[in-house]
C-alpha cells in the first residue's frame, strides 16, 4: 500500500469514528471557550465587583463568589491555565519518559538497572516534598512554572509504561532480525520499536496531558498552586476556604470540577477513538 | 533468584536513602527559621523569654550543630524512631501524632485500593469486546477516571450532607464521641468513612476498568488468542487466558499509581477533614510545622516502598517471564 493511500485510509476511519469525533469536539469547544471566553467576561478577573455571593444571572453569568468576585471571569481564565498545564506538563513528561523508557527497555542490563533505579526513586519521592521547597523559595509562582515542575516529576509514569512495552517488543523476531542485520541502537529504537508502539506513545501523551491537568488541580486545591491569576483547581480551593459547600453556593464549586472532568474525559475518549483508527485490528467489533 | 532479590533490595535501600536525604532537607533548607516560625505562632511571649526559648529549642532540635553532624544525628534518631517534636501539637512527638493518623489512612486506603482494583478489573474484562457495553458503559468509566478526587468528594458531600442531610461530612467520627469499642462509635466511624471511601473507590474503579478493557483488547488480538480460536477453543477459555495476561500490567499499574493515589487521598481527606496523614500534611503546611511535614513524608515514602516491594514479589510469583527477563535472559 502506498503512503498516500494509507493516509487517506486513516483519514477515512478517523472521520467515521464517533468516539474520536465526540472527544475532539468537546476538547475543541473548551479550547475555543478558553481563547475567546475572556473577551466576553463583563468583569475583571478576581476583582470584588459584587457585594457578596450571587447566584447565576444575566448580569453575572456564573454567579459570584462569597467575596463578590465574578465566577465567569475566573472560569474562563482557569480554562486557559488548564490547557497550558496539560500541554507543557504532559509534553515534558512524555518526552522524558520516552528517552528513559526506550533506552532502559532496549538496552537492558546495567543501563536499565540505572535508569529504572532513577525512575523508581523519583516515582516514590512524594512530589509535594520537592514542590514545598520550591514554594517556599518562590513567593510568586506562575502557571508555566507549575507545568514545568509537573512535567519534571511525572515522567517516571510514562517511562515505566514505555519501558515495559519496549521489553515486550525487544524479544520479538523483527527486532532480532534488525540486530542480526547490524542496525545501530538508535536506528532500531526509532525504526523498529517506536513505530510499532506509535499508538501507545500517543496514548501515553494523552494520558500525561490529562494527568498533568489532574495533578495541577490537586496541587492548586491543596494551596500549592500559582499565586497569581486563576486556575480551576484554585477555584475549588477558594470555594472550600469560603465554605461554599456548607453554604450551598453550587455555582462556585461545580463548574471548575465539571470542566476538568469533561476535558480530561473527552481526551481519554478521543484517545480510544484514535487507537481504533491507528490499529486496524480494533476497528471491527 | 537470590541474586535478583539482593539486587532489588539494594535498589530499594538506595531509594530509601535518597528519599530520606531529601526529606531531611525539608526543614533545614527552608528559608526562614523553623524555630522562629514556631515562636511566632506561640504568640506574645515576653521578649527575654523568647530569646531563652529560642536558644533552648535550637539546641533541642540540634540546629546549632554543623550540618554533617545534623545529618548523621538525623539517621541515628531515625533508627531510634525519633522524628522530633511537632510544632503544631507541641510538645507531642511527631511519631505520636503520625501514629494516631495512620489507622485512619489504612482504614480508608486499603479497602479503596484493593476493592476498586478487583472490581475495576472484573468490570473492564466484562465490558471489553461487547459492543453495547463498550459504547454505553465505557465512556462512563473514562469520565470517572477523569474526575478530580476532591471534586467528587465535594459533590458527594454536597448531595448527601447538605441537600439530603443523611451523612455527616467532617472528621472520622462524631465530635461528641470518644473512641471506644461500642456500636455507636463503630457506626459513627462507618458513617464518616463511607463518603471519602466512595470518592476514592469510584475514581479508581473507572481507571482500573479502562486499563483492563484496553489490555484485554490487545491480548485478544495476540497470536496465541487467534491460534486458540483457530483450534476451536471456547471463547470463555480464550478470554480467561487474556484476562490472566492482562492482570500483570494492571498489577504494575497499581505500583505506578500509588503516588497518584496518595495525592488523591490527601485531597479527599482535606475535603472531609478526615484525620489521616493527608490532612496532617495540610495542617503542617499551613502552620509551618516542618518536623511534622518531614515525618509525614517519611511515612508515605516507607508505605509506598513497602507496597512496591510487595507488588514486586507478587509479580515474580505469578509471572515466570519477569524472572527470566530480570536475570538477563532477554538480552
Amino acid at each position: 500500500m502506498s503512503e498516500e493511500k494509507k493516509k487517506n485510509e486513516l483519514l477515512f476511519f478517523a472521520l467515521r469514528n464517533s468516539k474520536l469525533k465526540i472527544g475532539a469536539a468537546i476538547v475543541f469547544l473548551f479550547v475555543l471557550f478558553a481563547i475567546f471566553g475572556p473577551s466576553f467576561a463583563k468583569y475583571p478577573l478576581n476583582e470584588f465587583v459584587a457585594g457578596g455571593p450571587n447566584p447565576p444571572s444575566a448580569d453575572y453569568y456564573m454567579g459570584t463568589t462569597a467575596y463578590g468576585q465574578d465566577v465567569f471571569a475566573q472560569f474562563v481564565h482557569g480554562l486557559g491555565s488548564t490547557f497550558i498545564v496539560g500541554l507543557v506538563g504532559g509534553g515534558i513528561a512524555t518526552l522524558l519518559g520516552m528517552l528513559v523508557g526506550f533506552f532502559g527497555g532496549y538496552k537492558g542490563g546495567w543501563v536499565d538497572e540505572l535508569l529504572n533505579g532513577v525512575t523508581n526513586i523519583i516515582l516514590v519521592i512524594p512530589t509535594f516534598a520537592l514542590l514545598l521547597i520550591m514554594v517556599a523559595y518562590l513567593k510568586l509562582r506562575g502557571i508555566l512554572l507549575e507545568s514545568i515542575f509537573i512535567g519534571l516529576t511525572c515522567w517516571p509514569w510514562a517511562a515505566r509504561a514505555i519501558r515495559a512495552q519496549t521489553f515486550s517488543l525487544v524479544s520479538r523476531e523483527f527486532v532480532d532480525l534488525a540486530k542480526l542485520s547490524g542496525m545501530g541502537t538508535l536506528k532500531i529504537i526509532f525504526r523498529e520499536i517506536a513505530p510499532n508502539m506509535m499508538s501507545y506513545l500517543f496514548m501515553t501523551f494523552i494520558l500525561q496531558f490529562g494527568g498533568a491537568i489532574l495533578n495541577a488541580a490537586t496541587l492548586d486545591f491543596v494551596g500549592l498552586g500559582p499565586t497569581q491569576g486563576a486556575s480551576l483547581g484554585l477555584m475549588m480551593n477558594w470555594a472550600t476556604i469560603g465554605s461554599a459547600l456548607l453554604l450551598g453556593y453550587w455555582w462556585w464549586f461545580v463548574p471548575p470540577g465539571l470542566a476538568i472532568t469533561a476535558i480530561v474525559g473527552a481526551l481519554y475518549i478521543m484517545n480510544v477513538g484514535l487507537d481504533e483508527v491507528f490499529n486496524p485490528k480494533l476497528r471491527e467489533m | 533468584m537470590k541474586r535478583y532479590f539482593l539486587r532489588k533490595l539494594l535498589i530499594y535501600l538506595l531509594t530509601f536513602f535518597i528519599a530520606v536525604t531529601i526529606d531531611w532537607m525539608i526543614p533545614r533548607f527552608m528559608p526562614g527559621d523553623p524555630v522562629l516560625n514556631m515562636l511566632a505562632k506561640a504568640g506574645s511571649v515576653h521578649a527575654e523569654a523568647q530569646e531563652v526559648m529560642y536558644g533552648y529549642l535550637t539546641t533541642a532540635f540540634g540546629l546549632d550543630l554543623p550540618i554533617w553532624q545534623q545529618y548523621l544525628n538525623f539517621w541515628n534518631a531515625l533508627f531510634h524512631g525519633d522524628l522530633g517534636v511537632s510544632v503544631l501539637q507541641f510538645p507531642r512527638p511527631v511519631v505520636d501524632v503520625i501514629k494516631s493518623a495512620i489507622p485512619f489512612d489504612l482504614l480508608l486506603l486499603i479497602p479503596a485500593i484493593v476493592l476498586s482494583w478487583i472490581a475495576g478489573n472484573k468490570f473492564g474484562a466484562f465490558a471489553a469486546r461487547s459492543k453495547r457495553m463498550d459504547n454505553t458503559l465505557l465512556p462512563v468509566g473514562y469520565i470517572l477516571t477523569a474526575t478530580p478526587y476532591m471534586w467528587l468528594g465535594i459533590l458527594l458531600g454536597w448531595v448527601f450532607a447538605i441537600i439530603l442531610k443523611i451523612i455527616p461530612i467532617s472528621g472520622a467520627f462524631s465530635y461528641a464521641l470518644k473512641p471506644a469499642l461500642t456500636w455507636t462509635f463503630v457506626l459513627s466511624v462507618l458513617e464518616h468513612w463511607i463518603l471519602p471511601f466512595a470518592s476514592l473507590f469510584i475514581v479508581m474503579f473507572g481507571g482500573w476498568a479502562i486499563g483492563m478493557r484496553n489490555m484485554i483488547i490487545y491480548e485478544l488480538e495476540a497470536d496465541y488468542a487467534h491460534y486458540l480460536e483457530a483450534l476451536g477453543a471456547p471463547k470463555r477459555l480464550i478470554r480467561r487466558y487474556a484476562y490472566n495476561n492482562a492482570l500483570l500490567p494492571q498489577l504494575s499499574g497499581l505500583a505506578l499509581k500509588l503516588g497518584v493515589i496518595v495525592a488523591g487521598a490527601m485531597a479527599t481527606e482535606i475535603v472531609f477533614s478526615y484525620p489521616g496523614i493527608g490532612y496532617l500534611i495540610l495542617m503542617a503546611i499551613q502552620n509551618s510545622d516542618y518536623f511534622l511535614l518531614q515525618g509525614c513524608f517519611l511515612f508515605i515514602i516507607i508505605g509506598v516502598l513497602l507496597a512496591n516491594f510487595i507488588i514486586d514479589i507478587v509479580f515474580i510469583l505469578i509471572d515466570p517471564r519477569t524472572r527470566l527477563g530480570m536475570q538477563g535472559g532477554a538480552s
